[in-house]
């Protein structure tokens, strides 16, 4: 069986996507706000607080949340199961879009935007973070590469440039068809290099607390910090996928998908249980189940992480009747997915505490507004992309399995 | 997918020598620290609050004029930190000790940074714009920095501050020690040159250390024997002596093994030659090539999930 991916014509402007576009929109003049007034103008970050949402969110959860790429790689390419190619593409746009707001959020939140190429050139070997940025700026690529090929069975044969840029059919036809011939060749390169490159940094994303024992509460902090980060990526991998599908094909009035979806999770039965082992053993090992009942911020958020985010779920997934449900496997998988972008919140912003100041940080309005619009413009871009590329399954080409 | 399986294999040979070739015995983390840097021995028992410091330091930096004058000392009755504005703090408080009249008698605890021997922040720094300096100094290239400020989140004494209200080129502001008078021009830093009780002295670390004992062994009624930064985070250019526990004026406990130990041993064993990439790119090589033909299968295994 081959996935038939196409482009999936319905109406572009629902309600829905005006919603994406208002708040687009709002993020859009919170950023124009950041870049004329400061950080300090629309952030409640401090000296004590140099890290908040745009870090916690934007960044290490869209990072965690893009991991279906290359868990769905790894799984279809080089185990070769192709009977999961259907959720490939979508996977592959979601890591896609993901990561390339992970930079724009980089860009909004780092102080010297402009100099954001400067790790290219002045290494830190030391310094976790700038392996995590090495890793992402090539990963980045490896997607964009990845995904060349659905521009290439869109268009070539059929380029037509509107207006001026008309004289130029010929030559991007060649380049389509220069791609088309080369990239099957070496795509087995990029494949491997996108899970190499993302183990690498979804660890190390992990790391970066290491460095702070006296801030991060002992919750989660460990040396295990790295292990656990990978974990739980590869174990949100399949759930994102689901989680993400079934959204679209919802949306979209498509065929569910479910049998592939149904099997899918049943991996990650799996690979949440290792996650879930590791946080437990290393709770247990540290000793630090002291604090659970303790009834502060962070223990509460820990126990949500922990209860509602790992547990529970990973409970409902040994159920056969929940997998086979669409409702319940969203359930599910949405209840992982937000186990994971907690998880990370409360690594960078809830488990931090300042040893010397008292310092309570809640994200300013403007604040969210900017992370709200960046993920309004990762699911207006996800709608256009499968909109006019081929991603999705078009509905009644679905092969029965 | 269509492969070029004779390519791959290729490669996949040429990861698996690339690692015998690098892979080493792992490295114990060594310490970067310079062998006898500059520092400061502030003395908390000779420090009158006069806020001299403070000033000496706006001066010779350059810094914004403070909205209230340095001789106000009512600013004294709230604690501050260091910020973008201000590279040196003077706090009080008040232990409880008290004298012949029967007052509180106040101590006096200068802030800046502490310009650890083995700093976080430098470790931290993507661009490695942050630098120990063989002179003891940490210093800051702000022509490398590109704003991340990591360094806040690693300096464990809290003191990087950053100019949130610069939208396009603001810095990381934290007491230079005053890297450009010591280096170049042979001075003491501003604040240990003005200081009129010597509360503050310049010198070698070592040599900073040595009087540090020697204080409290004449005198151990004054002192509590502890010297602040000779082993907290793994050791510090800037060095205190206290008639009060630490604890009571404001110290905090910070470990005394250097904090980039941890994250920079991890990180090394992990990473160093790209050892573990080149491993698992080799591994997933050999699993993809393997299952080439075999994984091509139209159905998952039989069980659970449908």
């Amino acid at each position: 069986m081959s996935a038939h991916p196409a482009p999936i014509r319905a109406p572009f402007w629902t309600p829905g996507v005006l919603v994406l576009a208002f708040l687009m929109a709002a993020g859009a003049v919170a950023v124009l706000a950041r870049f004329i007034g400061g950080i300090g103008y629309v952030s409640n970050l401090s000296t004590a607080r140099p890290w908040g949402i745009w870090i916690g969110i934007d960044v290490a959860s869209g990072v965690a949340l893009a991991a279906g790429g290359f868990t769905t790689a790894f799984l279809a390419h080089i185990l070769g199961r192709h009977y999961y190619e259907p959720v490939i593409r979508p996977a592959l746009l979601t890591a896609m879009l993901g990561y390339t707001f992970v930079v724009l959020g980089l860009i909004v939140d780092i102080g010297r935007s402009w100099a954001i190429w400067k790790p290219m050139i002045h290494w830190n070997f030391h310094s976790v973070l700038f392996e995590v940025a090495m890793c992402v700026m090539f990963y980045l690529n490896v997607l964009y590469i990845e995904f060349i090929p659905i521009v290439v069975e869109r268009f070539k044969g059929r380029v037509n440039l509107p207006g001026p840029f008309a004289g130029l059919n010929n030559t991007v036809e060649t380049l389509l068809g220069l791609a088309d011939a080369i990239l099957p060749k070496i795509m087995w390169f990029f494949i491997i290099a996108g899970v190499v490159l993302s183990c690498m940094h979804q660890s190390s994303l992990g790391s970066l607390m290491l460095i702070a024992p006296t801030k991060l509460h002992p919750l989660w902090y460990t040396p295990l910090l790295p292990l656990l980060f990978l974990t739980s990526a590869i174990a949100i991998g399949y759930p994102m996928v689901v989680f993400e599908t079934t959204l679209a094909t919802t949306s979209l009035k498509l065929d569910p998908e479910m049998q592939v979806l149904s099997p899918l999770t049943r991996f990650t039965i799996f690979l949440l249980g290792i996650y879930l082992a590791l946080k437990i053993g290393d709770m247990v090992i540290r000793e630090t189940y002291v604090y659970l009942l303790d009834g502060t911020a962070q223990t509460n958020a820990f126990l949500l992480e922990l209860i509602l985010g790992v547990l529970l779920p990973w409970l409902m997934l040994l159920s056969p009747a929940v997998r086979r449900s669409r409702r319940w496997l969203f359930i599910a998988c949405t209840l992982i997915v937000g186990g994971v972008l907690l998880n990370r919140v409360n690594v960078f912003v809830v488990g931090y505490r300042p040893p010397v100041s008292e310092n309570y940080y809640f994200p300013a309005v403007t604040e969210i507004l900017i992370t709200a619009g960046f993920i309004a413009g990762l699911m207006f871009l996800y709608r256009f992309f499968v909109a006019y590329f081929p991603v999705l399954n078009r509905p009644g080409q679905e092969v029965s399995a | 997918m269509e492969l070029s399986r004779r390519g791959f294999f290729k490669v996949a040979g040429a990861a698996g020598a690339g690692v015998a070739a690098s892979r080493r015995s792992a490295e114990a983390w060594q310490s970067r620290a310079p062998a006898d840097p500059l520092g400061c021995l502030v003395d908390l028992t000779r420090c009158i609050g006069c806020r001299k410091c403070e000033q000496g330091c706006q001066t010779v930096n350059h810094l914004p004029e403070p909205a209230r004058p340095f001789d106000d000392l009512t600013i004294l009755d709230r604690k501050r930190r260091p910020d973008e504005r201000t590279f040196t703090v003077i706090n009080r408080y008040f232990p409880g000790r008290r004298d012949e009249r029967d007052q509180l008698v106040p101590t006096f605890v200068k802030v800046q940074c502490m310009h650890c021997q083995d700093p976080a922040c430098a470790s931290a720094c993507i661009v490695g714009a942050l630098t120990k300096q063989a002179n003891g100094a940490v210093h800051y290239d702000v022509t490398k920095c590109i704003g991340c400020r990591y360094c806040m989140v690693a300096c464990p004494f809290e003191i990087p501050a950053y100019e949130y209200r610069d939208p396009i080129t603001p810095r990381v502001m934290k007491c230079t020690f005053c890297y450009e008078r010591v280096e170049k021009e042979g001075k003491r830093p501003g604040c240990a040159e003005i200081c009129p009780v010597e509360a503050i002295t310049f010198g070698r670390r070592n040599t900073l250390l040595t009087i540090a004992r020697n204080r409290i062994k004449s005198n151990p009624a004054l002192y509590v024997n502890h010297i602040y930064g000779e082993h907290e985070a793994g050791g510090t250019s800037w060095l205190y002596l206290s008639g009060v526990p630490f604890d009571r004026v404001g110290f905090i406990d910070v470990p005394h093994r250097p904090l980039t130990q941890l994250a920079e041993t991890i990180q090394g064993a992990l990473f160093s030659y790209l050892w573990s990439p080149i491993v698992l790119f080799g591994m997933l090589s050999g699993i993809m090539y393997a299952f080439r033909n075999k994984g091509d299968r139209d159905t998952p295994e039989k069980g659970g999930g449908k």
